[in-house]
């Protein structure tokens, strides 16, 4: 886990172990507890041409948003995966076993459509869970089976992705943190898919997700606030339902469940969120532009700087990044690498001691 | 806890206790995922349930699949909403006429456990998470006398239930303070076929009707908060017509 302190531009190294010390009393760490989908369906065209369909997000109609992927499959990397079959609205595929009609077909892009299955919802459920296996990574190995891409709190199944910032949060860190008085909340935010193979698209990710907060979320945050400790959000999903929330009822959380197209990055002003705790993320991605509405660009290149020196891993399988204000006293030293002969725990959580950037 | 408008989750519910609580808690207003290894069984448990008004899901799966758990539990969450209570019913004896310890297949124990143990073991770690994160939630295991009691031959079911109870006990103190809670309960002695394959001769006139001992657990379920976590509770049979004495 790759430490920054915004508010002095320091950096440290860290085990996820080790959140509970970065963290105080009175704070609150807001997760994303939607299960992931296995959103990942094989399909073909009633001409028998095969595609692959990735879900995206229920509609409030019943359909289903989707993005469509020609013959081939994950071992492909998903920009080089290409393009389905031309499909014209009310042409029917089959899917995990069910029959969809194409509803409507993006502007954007060809491979984003909405589905209109003809079989209940609940059906639809029982051929996801059946049929589909979650989305796939074309760096892993392996293929990633359901139990992989769930988080130790998954509830509802919303996400289409995996809230992957919260992977590493094991709930004797949770307990952990809760012994040392940090409360704990959370939204369900349907996270979205990270790529979908069209660049145009890509460009406008994430579009619009999901999101509920609950009363008991909007009641943790006030009485944060109030006590002046700071909201930590786990992953990006959990900024973006926060302040998409806000920010659509004018500044106040609202417990609602909603969607949220909001778009943040550098310059934008949380209104709700203290700090979070996030993957480590490529260069030129949604996420880090959201990240950078945290710490100035000079501090986190140089944090990231340090991170690739050290061999962090990115993408939503690799180390995490705790952004947070307070997080690290400056005058904090002692530089030591990271290494395997460091144990692991709580009890010697500290891999490298600070560096500052100013 | 009322149970109306609650997600139940209950295993092994296509017939005996299973089904009886299934239809208790459906009756009570709870949505309610049966699951159990016959689908068309189950789901004519659940069809009935729909029919008398109530909300109900019926979903094939053995308890023991590993690669199942994950399938099933995000299918119920999704079909009912987040699991409030998690009820652990499904079980096997292994192999009937039961044998003793000496003559019992290693293989015939490790299915035992893996029905009667790790499967409702698997099955909470993926739903307690998301309860404790919510501040509630129920886990129940249904146990047996043959838990406390060693009963010869009835080596393997008898020592999976004694785990199973100290499973309970664990959990509970894991998650003391988390607002999820557990709750062990013996049954008692019931008229279902597990019994009759069991003991086939028993006198099944003295033996409590599933329906009276579901009634008894989903009051249990419902004053779950009265009594610690990770409480076993046996429930006997009685002679009133009423059903059912409890002995904490």
């Amino acid at each position: 886990m790759l430490v920054v302190d915004p508010s002095n531009g320091c950096a440290e190294h860290a085990r996820v172990a080790a959140l509970p010390r970065y963290l105080r009393a009175g704070d609150l760490l807001v997760v994303n507890d939607a299960a992931t989908i296995p959103a990942s369906l094989r399909g073909e065209t009633m001409g028998g041409e095969p595609l692959e369909v990735r879900l995206l997000s229920r509609r409030d109609d019943g359909t289903w948003r989707v993005v469509l992927f020609g013959r081939g499959d994950w071992r492909t990397r998903t920009e080089d995966r290409p393009a389905p079959p031309e499909l014209a609205i009310g042409a029917r595929l089959r899917v995990g076993g069910e029959v969809a009609e194409v509803a409507s077909v993006s502007a954007r892009s060809v491979r984003l459509v909405d589905l209109r299955f003809s079989a209940p919802s609940s059906s639809v459920w029982r051929a996801i869970y059946r049929a589909g296996a979650p989305v796939q990574y074309a760096y892993v190995r392996d293929a990633l089976h359901l139990w992989d891409v769930q988080t130790a709190y998954a509830g509802e199944p919303l996400a289409v992705e995996m809230p992957s910032a919260g992977r590493p949060l094991s709930w004797s860190v949770l307990l952990e943190l809760r012994r040392r008085g940090v409360a704990l909340a959370c939204v369900t935010h349907a996270a979205g898919l990270s790529s979908t193979g069209d660049e145009a698209l890509d460009e406008a990710l994430p579009l619009d997700e999901e999101l509920v907060v609950s009363a008991a979320t909007v009641r943790a945050v006030k009485e944060t606030r109030a006590r002046g400790g700071r909201v930590v959000a786990v992953g990006t999903s959990v900024v973006r339902a926060l302040e998409g929330n806000a920010h659509a009822h004018r500044g106040e959380l609202v417990a609602t469940r909603m969607r949220t197209s909001l778009r943040i990055g550098p310059g934008f002003v949380p209104r709700i969120v203290s700090g979070l705790l996030s993957g480590v993320h490529e260069r030129g991605t949604s996420h880090l532009d959201l990240v950078s509405a945290f710490v100035d660009g000079a501090t986190l290149d140089e944090a990231y700087r340090s991170a690739e020196h050290e061999g962090y891993r990115i993408h939503e399988l690799g180390d995490v990044c705790l952004v947070l204000d307070g997080a690290l006293a400056s005058d904090r030293a002692g530089l030591r690498p990271r290494s395997a002969s460091v144990p692991a725990g709580l009890a010697e959580p500290l891999l490298r001691g600070a560096s500052c950037a100013r | 806890m009322t149970l109306r408008g609650r997600a139940v989750l209950i295993t092994g519910a296509s017939r005996g206790l299973g089904e009886a609580l299934a239809r208790e808690v459906g009756g009570r207003g709870a949505r309610v995922v049966l699951v159990a290894r016959d689908g068309a069984a189950v789901e004519a448990v659940a069809q009935d349930i729909r029919a008398h008004g109530g909300e109900a899901w019926s979903i094939a799966a053995d308890v023991a699949d590993k690669d199942a758990v994950h399938r099933v539990t995000g299918l119920a969450t999704a079909l009912a909403g987040p699991i409030d209570v998690l009820v652990h019913n499904a079980s096997t004896l292994g192999p009937v006429p039961l044998s003793l310890l000496l003559d019992t297949d290693c293989e015939d124990l490790e299915r035992a456990f893996a029905v009667n143990v790790v499967g409702p073991f698997r099955w909470t770690k993926v739903l307690a998470g998301s309860m404790a994160l919510r501040g509630g939630g129920l886990v129940v295991h249904v146990s047996s006398d043959a838990a406390v009691e060693a009963y010869p031959t009835w080596g393997a079911y008898g020592a999976s239930k004694a785990a199973l109870d100290h499973l309970t006990r664990i959990w509970a103190a894991e998650l003391e303070g988390t607002g999820v809670r557990f709750l062990g309960v013996d049954p008692g002695e019931m008229d279902t076929r597990m019994h009759a394959e069991a003991m086939p001769d028993a006198d099944r006139s003295k033996l409590a009707r599933p329906a009276d001992v579901a009634r008894a657990v989903a009051d249990r379920i419902e004053r779950a908060g009265e009594s610690q976590s990770g409480a076993r509770v046996a429930l006997s049979a009685s002679a009133e017509p009423s059903g059912l004495a409890v002995a904490s």
